[in-house]
């Protein structure tokens, strides 16, 4: 962390501070409003990385780290990944064909349920993934060297 | 309906300016030589072209230029910065000569392609006729979401997205089991910086 008395970004911070959350909750906006507007799953989940990256970048990588550990990263990335790939099992289990969302609920046809939750779980999915992935890479980069000096810039 | 001529011409204009203001960025992007300068300006570009693409009606490649390219590739590469040097080394011009060339020949071969590209909105073009008009048409009843780009990637072309999935997941592992987890390697350093202090 950097010496509180040699601290001259403290604009930057406090800038900052609000606006992770904000970054965060518009994350979650581009995801659920995904089928109304553009966005998805991709760009929710780089803007969620972005958020927590952003934190590490003006308050320090450890104290990021400790937020959200290298280890829930990993487990996020891979477990978005599985829960796409279940929602193909799902399908295959309630009888249709592998990713074949019509079947989820057993509706009869014409019904969107099966659909619209389909995606969403999918989408979600997506985010999990790769929100996990940028940031296990971003710790594995920025986790090489300690602190960035003032004289490095 | 002089007015819309005039929309037309705003939107030439537009287009012109974004791409002179592209063409700018990379040629200042190839002639430096601070690391630093070089991924800020990397992300400018990405967010120039995020506009462009915009301006061009791709509002959804253009929310993941400006996502992926402006936002988080300008991070890592910052993070990637941090592990080596700060400058480029200068390249001699005799070397500079053969890159030229390739450069050259890519772009005139490029623009003598783009002749026989189908006009800007086309709705005879390939990609107006082929599936593309098919979701437009089934959507609604097949699937029930407004936003067609969402139902063609998640339902209609479902597999696809999970490759894509799949690929990200394989990035992260492979560049995890390349550089190290992070917190380990960060601990490392840290003890040894404490050893030497």
């Amino acid at each position: 962390m950097a010496n509180s008395r040699t601290d001259h970004h403290v604009v930057l911070r406090v800038v900052a501070k609000p606006l992770i959350p904000i970054i965060a909750l518009f994350a979650l906006y581009v995801q659920f409003h995904g089928d109304y507007s553009p966005g998805g799953g991709f760009q929710a989940g780089v803007i969620l990385a972005v958020a927590v990256i952003l934190y590490a970048l003006i308050f320090g990588i450890a104290p990021a780290m400790r937020a959200v550990p290298p280890v829930f990263a990993r487990f996020l990335s891979a477990f978005g990944f599985i829960l796409y790939a279940g929602v193909g099992v799902w399908a295959l289990i309630m009888g249709g064909n592998y990713l074949d969302y019509n079947v989820l609920f057993n509706e009869p046809p014409g019904g969107h349920h099966g659909q619209h939750y389909g995606i969403l779980i999918v989408e979600l999915g997506v985010l999990f993934a790769v929100a996990g992935s940028m940031l296990s890479i971003f710790y594995a980069f920025a986790g090489r060297v300690t602190e960035i000096k003032d004289e490095d810039w | 309906m002089s007015g819309y001529e005039g929309a037309d011409l705003a939107i030439a204009l537009i287009n012109v300016l974004l791409l002179g203001l592209l063409f700018v960025v990379g040629v200042a992007i190839a002639r430096m030589r601070s690391l630093f300068a070089i991924v800020m300006l990397s992300g400018i570009y990405s967010l120039i072209s995020a506009t462009w693409f915009v301006a061009l009606d791709a509002v959804d490649v253009a929310f993941t230029e400006a996502a992926v390219g402006a936002g988080i590739s300008t991070a890592l590469l910052l993070g990637a910065m941090l592990l080596t040097s700060r400058t480029a080394k200068v390249v001699p011009r005799a070397r500079q000569i053969v890159p030229l060339l390739v450069v050259i020949a890519t772009g005139a071969m490029l623009i003598y392609a783009s002749i026989d590209l189908p006009a800007f909105g086309d709705p005879d073009s390939p990609a107006n006729t082929y599936v593309g008009t098919d979701y437009i048409e089934r959507t609604p009843q097949d699937i029930g979401v407004p936003n067609i780009v969402t139902a063609v990637l998640a339902s209609y072309r479902g597999f696809d997205t999970l490759g894509e999935t799949g690929v990200v997941f394989s990035a992260a592992l492979a560049v995890i089991l390349l550089l190290g987890f992070g917190e380990r390697s960060l601990s490392a350093t840290m003890r040894k910086k404490k050893g030497e202090g």
